[in-house]
């Protein structure tokens, strides 16, 4: 039969932001694919040589939409080792509290994800209705939904709202006593299954190979291994959690720590709000206006755990107001661009999207 | 944790699916339409065909939260028009665009912002840095329009002409600017009374860098300047540890800088606009960190091209103050040949004889002068306008003749008492303190007693005072000093430095009191008599002093001092020319570069023309310079001139200040 091309996306349900895969195939058997980031979300890193330590704010959470605190974060934890300066004890605990939850808004959305490809909207609707309730809670809290710009050097740029705890506790409980309809929406609805039972398989040799991280790393090699476990940041230390982790992994193994680690999620955001200090939420980096604030010279790594792993932001600083150079470590660069190249041909046209989706792919964050 | 049954999905009951009837009870999970839009965004939308059914819009609609980050507002009442929002912006969407129906205040500019919003990315740190706290945002984030342009916005207190809640607004911690001013240090009060020592000790490199990375660089500060100095540019070069930039910048506009850091008035303070909220930049002392950084050789390099042509004029300068100064440099600067005419034995004016040496020591003085000198300007010391030169013969030998006499003459009071030795006036005494401290007078030749009244509430009174301090503890081992003034605290001239400063070293102060008489006993002054004043204006705001003769007072002193005012001293003028020139209030009058009418040849600037202060000395001289500038050009014969020599005039014009003579912003 006749190698014929086809575009998976960017127009399609089952694929993320613009990008797009393309595909060779022979009958519905994938013989070769590479994917297209979209060239959308390019220059991010130029971009933030040109920016003042402070203005990049406005454009490192487009690193990556869906997800853009952890931007920030490792950003700021970046330049906050380079400074030597110490965080006020509040802002620690504010920041892990909005990386939860955008942890538990990214994974509702992956997981609602599935819908589009298999089909069951159903599952998409109420995934994103409640991720919508995750979005009005930052909006309080930050003043926008989607891109928060509010990890900033040195802290936060506001304190948490009054009264934003009961909403929180709210959404906790509500969503925890949706969890077991969830899995019977999705991972646990025989006709899911079906699609995602020993199948989409992403092995212990192929992690190695690659270079992946997070969920598809810990479900293939049986170990539970979590930058929040060993390299803390903020006050990861100072709560108790698990990390799910499991020794084969097909895509619903996968899907199944991703749904372990949202009641992780909502069990440290409880803990935060007790733990939470009162006091200041901010220092100001150095003396003077933010547009002469300067980083002393000097190179650093800083890793966060992204929802798709390790995410990390390499920063130069040459003494100046702005970064010298800033490489990001996009967490879904390795089964993202190359995975899709090597591993996907071999599979079904109609497991692409699922293949896409499961992994967890953020285009930005490959373009950047 | 771990978790791999992946066991197989449960065989449920044919009756399963009937369990999803209990959803017909529950809540649904989506949003209702109408809840999206806050009220204001529902009523736009109701004239869209779109929305049909109208009730509903109206019937909730959505509060959005307290922090949102909608659309931009601003108070142009509180907005100065700094343009630190359009700076800041990361994505460049917000310029500022002249609005000449604003009114042209001290401390503003004509200028508001405009946002463009198919750029702003609303990330409000705009509103984190606006000096003035006017730009917030609203709770409003839907806007439509078919016309491009319509996204230019400017925004106002209201949005699309309606009063709307404020979303995003600044807090101390999210503020980003740096409202503190690095702490300047002083020598300890004690330590200081004992003698003329500098008592500001200047800025560290460390620390003047870090006070330069406060500003904003909106240059409100430059507008009220009355040279216009290049502020912003001078404070970068600080920033930037480019010492070398910095004097540059302040010889274009200021050939009295090492005078100007130390003793200035410092209207650029006042305007700041990191002061609308906080400590304004310490402006003076960064200028003051500059010269007393720069090396002597570096001056040569701001000044590397000698002047070679040489213009076939002489230009004549009485007096050797500030204003004379400035006008003597920039007109050899144009290759003029000057002689400047001093009647002390030092050039410099009220720097070297009126202001303290504490404020402004003998070497910071020489340090600007020696640079004037040094680009060939010719200082007669010794020599009086008047009586050794008559005015008549600088008239003959030069092209034009600058005076800047100032006001050397003490103002007296015309009370019972008054003529006694005792009293003494400010600017009799002030030049023989400064003589004392430079050593050319011993500690036995000043008349000073152990208690002393001051008269007044200005500067110049805290100067009597505080030099009092140092002379009576020098002489008698112990400082009896009280200052009265006619104003009472909030309305006191003086300032605030020199408030602080007098009362930590002692000078005891009973402000509100009018002096009436100086009581004489036995030939001898045993203090002075003064009634409470109950207001110093009347209504018209006409000095018009009002007292309560019932609460009389007596302050015993040795001594009484009048720091009440001082006047010119215009004998040098020929009988034959008294008639010609005019003169009001004791100012001579002349057009706005200091020409006399009908004495094309003579200029006027610094006390005797516009006061009252060194600065608006240096911003007269300056002027004067570029207006004798004007008259020889067109006298001269010589048309043709070369390339070098216009843009030496057209720089030096270009830098003339304009006469911006604002109130204070409120």
């Amino acid at each position: 039969m006749r190698e014929m091309k086809l575009f998976l996306g960017p127009q399609h349900p089952g694929m993320h932001g613009n990008a797009s895969v393309h595909m060779y195939v022979d009958g519905d058997i994938i013989k070769r694919s590479f994917l297209l980031p979209g060239m959308l979300h390019r220059g991010f890193e130029k971009g933030m040589e040109r920016h003042s330590w402070m203005n990049n704010i406005s454009l490192i959470p487009r690193v990556c939409v869906v997800e853009p605190d952890i931007n920030e974060l490792a950003f700021a934890m970046g330049a906050e080792k380079l400074l030597g300066l110490e965080v006020p004890e509040r802002a620690h605990w504010i920041r892990m509290i909005i990386m939860e939850l955008a942890r538990l808004s990214i994974h509702l959305m992956a997981y609602g994800g599935i819908g589009g490809p298999t089909g069951n909207y159903t599952l998409m609707y109420h995934a994103h209705a409640d991720r919508n309730e995750i979005l009005d809670i930052f909006e309080q809290i930050t003043g926008m939904r989607v891109y928060h710009q509010y990890i900033v050097i040195g802290g936060v740029r506001k304190d948490l709202p009054k009264g934003i705890e009961k909403d929180i506790h709210k959404f906790l409980d509500s969503l925890e006593a949706r969890y077991d309809e969830y899995r019977d929406l999705g991972i646990d609805n025989p006709s899911i299954i079906k699609r995602i039972k020993d199948t989409i398989m992403l092995p212990k040799e192929v992690v190695w190979e690659l270079g992946v991280t997070g969920i598809g790393m810990r479900s293939a090699v049986n170990k539970p291994y979590d930058i929040r476990k060993v390299m803390p940041y903020c006050r990861y230390d100072q709560v108790e959690f698990e990390v799910p982790y499991s020794d084969y992994s097909d895509a619903r193994s996968r899907i199944d720590c991703k749904l372990k680690e949202i009641l992780q999620s909502i069990s440290i955001i409880r803990q935060c709000l007790i733990k939470i200090p009162e006091g200041p939420v901010r220092v100001p980096i150095s003396r003077g206006q933010s547009m002469r604030w300067v980083v002393p010279k000097g190179y650093v790594y800083s890793a966060v755990e992204s929802s798709r792993g390790e995410f990390g932001y390499f920063m130069v600083s040459d003494g100046g107001t702005n970064p010298y150079r800033v490489g990001v470590r996009g967490a879904s660069y390795p089964q993202g661009l190359l995975g899709v190249e090597k591993y996907m041909p071999g599979t079904r046209i109609d497991d692409a999207p699922m293949w896409i989706d499961t992994m967890g792919v953020c285009s930005p964050e490959i373009d950047r | 944790m771990k978790d791999n049954e992946n066991k197989r999905y449960k065989h449920a009951s044919i009756f399963g699916p009937m369990r999803h009837f209990k959803y017909i009870f529950k809540k649904p999970v989506t949003h209702p339409f109408k809840i999206i839009f806050t009220r204001k965004n529902a009523s736009y939308l109701n004239d869209n065909a779109i929305i049909k059914n109208k009730k509903r819009l109206d019937s909730a609609p959505r509060t959005a939260p307290d922090n949102l980050r909608g659309f931009h507002t601003n108070d142009w009442e509180v907005c100065i028009g700094c343009g630190t929002c359009a700076d800041i912006c990361p994505t460049d969407a917000i310029r500022m665009v002249e609005r000449a129906d604003l009114k042209d205040e001290a401390g503003k500019l004509q200028q508001r912002p405009v946002i463009d919003y198919g750029r702003c990315c609303f990330c409000a740190l705009c509103v984190d840095t606006c000096t003035t706290e006017s730009l917030k945002m609203s709770k409003e984030y839907i806007y439509a329009s078919t016309d491009p342009d319509q996204f230019l916005l400017m925004p106002e207190k209201t949005w699309q002409g309606e009063k709307v809640e404020q979303g995003y607004v600044k807090t101390e911690e999210s503020d980003l600017l740096d409202l503190k001013r690095i702490p300047m240090e002083h020598i300890e009060p004690d330590e200081r009374k004992k003698s003329f020592i500098e008592v500001v000790r200047g800025y560290s490199k460390e620390y003047a860098r870090q006070e330069a990375a406060r500003c904003v660089e909106c240059g409100i500060c430059t507008s009220s300047c009355p040279v216009q100095m290049h502020i912003p540019d001078y404070i970068k070069a600080i920033w930037e540890d480019d010492i070398e930039g910095g004097l540059r910048q302040i010889y274009e506009t200021n050939p009295l800088p090492g005078v100007c850091g130390r003793v200035c008035t410092h209207n650029c303070e006042t305007a700041c606009a990191i002061a609308v909220r906080g400590e304004a930049i310490a402006i003076r002392w960064l200028k003051r960190y500059i010269i007393d950084s720069a090396p002597d050789d570096m001056y040569d390099k701001i000044f590397a091209e000698p002047v070679t042509e040489v213009i076939d004029a002489k230009i004549a300068i009485a007096g050797s103050g500030p204003s004379s100064l400035s006008a003597a440099y920039y007109l050899r600067a144009l290759g003029y040949t000057v002689d400047v005419f001093e009647e002390k034995d030092r050039p410099g004016g009220v720097a070297s004889y009126g202001a303290p040496q504490y404020r402004i020591p003998d070497y910071a003085v020489e340090k600007d002068i020696n640079f004037i000198k040094k680009i060939g300007v010719n200082i007669k010391t010794n020599t009086r306008v008047g009586t050794d030169i008559t005015l008549d013969e600088l008239q003959k030998k030069y092209d034009a003749v600058f005076l800047g006499t100032g006001f050397f003459k003490a103002r007296m009071l015309n009370i019972p008492g008054a003529d006694h030795k005792d009293v003494i006036g400010a600017m009799d005494f002030l030049p023989l303190a400064r003589d004392l401290a430079r050593g050319h007078l011993k500690l036995d030749e000043m008349n000073v007693l152990p208690s002393a009244v001051v008269v007044g509430g200005g500067d110049v009174a805290f100067d009597v005072a505080r030099n009092l301090t140092r002379i009576q503890i020098m002489k008698y081992g112990k400082a009896n000093v009280l200052l009265t003034s006619l104003e009472s605290r909030d309305i006191l001239p003086a300032s605030l430095d020199e408030f602080v400063e007098g009362g930590e070293e002692a000078v005891k102060m009973e402000l509100g009191f009018g002096p009436q008489e100086i009581m004489i006993k036995n030939g001898k002054v045993k203090g002075l008599k003064v009634w409470k004043c109950l207001s110093v204006f009347d209504e018209a705001g006409r000095f018009n002093p009002k007292f309560d003769e019932t609460q009389e007072q007596v302050f015993e002193a040795d001594q009484v001092y009048l720091s009440i005012g001082q006047a010119p001293d215009y004998d040098y003028i020929p009988e034959s020319m008294k008639d010609k020139v005019i003169i009001e209030r004791g100012k001579i009058k002349a057009n706005e570069v200091g020409q006399v009418a009908g004495q094309e040849w003579l200029f006027v600037g610094g006390d005797i023309f516009r006061g009252p202060d060194i600065i608006t000395g240096v911003a007269d001289g300056h002027r004067a310079a570029q207006g004798i500038d004007e008259f020889l050009y067109k006298k001269s014969k010589k048309k043709e001139q070369s390339e070098y020599y216009k843009e030496l005039r057209e720089a030096i014009h270009f830098n003339t200040p304009v006469l911006a003579m604002k109130p204070k912003r409120k």
